[in-house]
């Protein structure tokens, strides 16, 4: 059963790969349209980034949603059960009895992590420039806290319950973005029109709403990941004081 | 050479695919659905391709100079970030698996719920 279906597949797989155009002869015209007017009509550089934030803005609402869901469910899939506690367990590696984080590795950590937020905040403001945007910078500046959690300080991180700060940068991300949008259709009646000044092509705060847009989704996917890091980090210590019990 | 790429994209795809079907071990087989879709990254960009053409970026170059196409690299960005979503969700149902039937091995899954 399993061979016959899976030749059957394979047959159906190479008839369709050989009716796919040769590749490097490019057929579509939308990418040459664009990729002829970006720098003319929104002194974006990178046309990547301009799609994904301009051209092609009302889909990314809903990858940013979809992300924005997925954390929700997340958290909701890994909330504390009313029979589960980690509190023991968190009082354990604040006192440091369950086992010391090595000096070479805290002090690696702790220098990687200021300057990978600091090149997240880079790649997130600069991704009408070159390569880069709101969802890439946002995962950088999320590793600084994964670096944070690696030198030993998840408590200290954990201490400061930013838990309710995160939500509020996630959501504020969220909404941002649809507020750039609703400014277009209040200035002009077309929903993500891109009403700021485009400024001087080359310069960081040139190309209009396409900063602002990737400012608001690099806030969220910083505040998603750290948020999806934590609620993974709690499952860890909720099931290691399981397993001791 | 021409058609090199398509190839690429099978072998990802079926490789995947193998593995989300003989896999033991949930984590394994949500590992095993990321490589299926980076198969179609891999076919988004090939399709965008063009023969020597530049990055659609155009910093330094003007904007006559011929470039690959931003649009499916833009739908490639897109997909990537609902992978990242996809593996997080998965991830989370596997701990939630784990915590309650004490295995991840999907065949014993289904025998404890039979």
């Amino acid at each position: 059963m399993f061979y016959m279906s899976a030749l059957a597949f394979a047959a159906f797989f190479v008839w369709g790969m050989l009716r796919l155009p040769a590749f490097g002869y490019y057929q579509g015209p939308y990418g040459d349209v664009i990729n002829s007017f970006v720098v003319f009509e929104r002194h974006a550089t990178d046309a990547v980034t301009a799609i994904n934030f301009d051209y092609r803005g009302v889909d990314t609402v809903g990858e940013e949603f979809i992300l924005f869901a997925s954390v929700t469910g997340v958290a909701l899939l890994l909330r504390e059960r009313r029979d589960e506690s980690a509190s023991e367990e968190r009082a354990r590696v604040a006192e440091g009895r369950a086992g010391q984080t090595s000096s070479g590795v805290k002090v690696l950590a702790l220098a990687v992590a200021a300057p990978s937020a600091l090149y997240g905040w880079y790649i997130v403001s600069h991704g009408q420039l070159s390569p880069g945007g709101g969802f890439q910078g946002g995962v950088i500046m999320a590793s600084a806290a994964i670096f944070l959690y690696v030198s030993g300080e998840y408590l200290a991180l954990r201490h400061m319950n930013p838990i309710s700060l995160l939500e509020l940068a996630d959501a504020a991300g969220a909404g941002g973005y649809v507020v750039v949008g609703l400014a277009g259709l209040i200035a002009s009646g077309t929903f993500l029109l891109n009403v700021l000044p485009l400024g001087t092509t080359g310069e960081v705060d040139s190309s209009g709403t396409i900063l602002a847009i990737s400012i608001a989704v690099g806030l969220e996917v910083a505040a998603a990941f750290v948020l999806l890091m934590m609620e993974f980090l709690e499952q860890t210590l909720e099931i290691r004081q399981r397993r001791r019990v | 050479m021409s058609i090199y790429p398509w190839f690429v994209v099978a072998w990802l795809f079926v490789v995947g695919l193998w593995g989300v079907i003989s896999s033991r071990h949930l984590v394994h087989q949500i590992l095993c659905l990321a490589v299926i879709q980076s198969s179609t990254y891999v076919l988004l960009l090939a399709i965008g391709y063009k023969n020597a053409a530049a990055a659609p970026v155009f910093a330094t170059n003007p904007p006559t100079v011929p470039a690959v196409d931003p649009v499916v690299q833009t739908l490639t960005l897109t997909d990537i970030v609902i992978e990242a979503t996809v593996i997080g969700l998965l991830l989370s149902l596997a701990v939630q698996a784990w915590k309650r039937f004490g295995t991840v091995d999907p065949d014993r899954l289904r025998a404890l719920r039979g």
